[in-house]
């Protein structure tokens, strides 16, 4: 049983079904991170997968533009209780990404420019659950929400969506990447509020 | 780190500190103590169910049970209103924590740290410099407190005793200087930043926390100025 707060009362506020518990709706864009906004330009920018044979595979920007683009509407829910619905991307799907690589490791850790990690099974990227994605709302994704590109996992926290991405490393285990380090959960899914360890 | 449940917790103390911002100071029985810097969650539940849930950081650290939160009260907010105009002592909410491994100074770090604070996001890196005096360290801190006016600063004469302690404060004031005030008021420049802040080749560890708009900004000051970015941890308390 919850304790109830005295004099405590719902405000007139919208609610709807599509707000995972303990989530709140937000209408801006909050911004969320360990540390300053790394700038990385396009023509800098490469993203790498590597297997257990420490294969590396590598695209730049060009060979990233080359791929079929998708457009993604989809909510968003971040730990720290904003959710914003209806939210417009283009990226380039895992799956694609994903094509010629040969792995038998279950699990990836995203690396992001600026040092950040994240761990993410396999099963939660793959199946047209997640992009490399590079626009938000028709404009290029800003530096402060992770442009030019971040992972787009919104199936889970927004802390899985890795800013500034870089790479993904095939991993043995589900070993923890930053925040998991850090007290969050290791998984991460809002709609059974796995904010925590 | 141990996150358990919901923990019921009663208010104990409720202290103004400034006229929209609150003290409190709560009990929770079997709170395991935590470090300096990081937060818990709040959960709020009204009499027909409903639940608001937010996170505080904590001004307190160390072992005991009584956790000290610094709440300012965002206008048109739903639940810093209610902990800022209508909580009174003996009354009860939930929490859950300590939370966050991150935004945390360890006594044992020798680095000189530089505590950065906007607004509200003076809470966390106070208990860093109350930690500081409590574990009898003389480890380099300076603070730079960026307020819109005197009167909007939380903490303000503690903050001011802090100088005593060997720490140097700097004042920012972005809308009305006090009287006789020698600096200039507005938003924080990044030379005004670079002027107060450590230099860089002393390799300071540093806290930024306050609105997420301040936050970016002397982030990104500090970097263009010559920080090592791994070296620079915020924490973004939303809003502009
Ligand atoms: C890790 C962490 C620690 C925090 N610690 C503290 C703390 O020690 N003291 C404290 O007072 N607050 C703290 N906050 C902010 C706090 O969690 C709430 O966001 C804040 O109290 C507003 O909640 P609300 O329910 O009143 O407003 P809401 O109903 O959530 O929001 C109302 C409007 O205000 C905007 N808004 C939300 N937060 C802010 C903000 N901080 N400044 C300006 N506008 C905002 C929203 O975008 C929205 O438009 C912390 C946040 C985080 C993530």
């Amino acid at each position: 049983m919850a304790v109830i707060s005295r004099g405590f009362g719902r405000r007139a506020r919208e609610s709807d079904p599509k707000l995972p518990p303990g989530q709140y709706l937000t209408e801006d864009f909050p911004v969320l991170s360990a540390g300053p906004t790394p700038r990385i330009d396009t023509d800098q920018w490469a993203f790498r997968i590597v297997t257990e044979k420490n294969l590396a595979t590598t695209w730049t920007w060009a060979d990233l533009m080359a791929l079929p683009i998708e457009t993604i509407d989809t909510d968003i829910h971040c730990v720290t209780r904003w959710s914003k619905l209806g939210t417009t991307w283009r990226g380039v799907s895992l799956d694609t990404l994903f094509k010629d690589i040969d792995t038998d490791y279950q699990f990836a850790m995203a690396h992001s420019y600026g040092g950040y990690t994240t761990n993410i099974p396999l099963a939660d990227l793959l199946g047209g659950k997640s992009w490399v994605a590079f626009e938000f709302d028709g404009k290029p994704l800003e530096p402060a929400h992770g442009g030019p590109a971040r992972l787009l996992v919104p199936h889970l926290y927004f802390w899985k969506s890795a800013k500034w991405v870089n790479g993904i490393t095939l991993q043995k285990r589900d070993d923890p990447g930053f925040w998991e380090q850090n007290g969050y959960n290791l998984h991460g899914d809002p709609w059974t509020e796995e904010r925590y360890w | 780190m141990i996150v358990g449940g919901w923990m019921p917790a009663r208010v104990s103390t409720v202290t103004a500190s400034t006229t929209n911002a609150r003290i409190l100071e709560i009990v929770v029985p079997g709170w395991p103590g935590n470090l300096p810097g990081q937060h818990l969650d709040i959960r709020l539940t009204a009499d027909d169910g409903y639940q608001a849930e937010r996170s505080y950081s904590i001004a307190s650290s160390g072992p005991g049970e009584v956790v000290e939160l610094g709440v300012d009260e965002v206008p048109d907010g739903e639940v810093s209103p209610y902990l800022t105009q209508v909580i009174e002592p003996g009354d009860e909410l939930e929490v859950k924590g300590p939370l966050g491994g991150y935004f945390v100074w360890h006594a044992d770090d020798p680095s000189p740290v530089q505590l950065i604070a906007g607004g509200s996001g003076i809470v966390p890196l106070l208990a860093m410099a109350r930690a500081r005096a409590s574990a009898r360290v003389s480890t380099p801190f300076r603070l730079l407190y960026s307020v819109r006016t005197r009167a909007d600063a939380m903490y303000a004469d503690e903050i001011d005793g802090l100088a005593a302690q060997g720490i140097e404060v700097t004042w920012a004031y972005t809308r009305e200087a006090p009287a006789g005030w020698a600096g200039t008021t507005g938003r924080l420049t990044p030379q005004a930043l670079a002027a107060s802040v450590w230099p860089a080749a002393e390799n300071p560890l540093t806290f930024v926390c306050g609105p997420t708009g301040f936050v970016e900004a002397s982030a990104d000051a500090l970097v263009a100025g010559g920080q090592n970015a791994a070296r620079v941890r915020t924490e973004r308390f939303g809003g502009a």
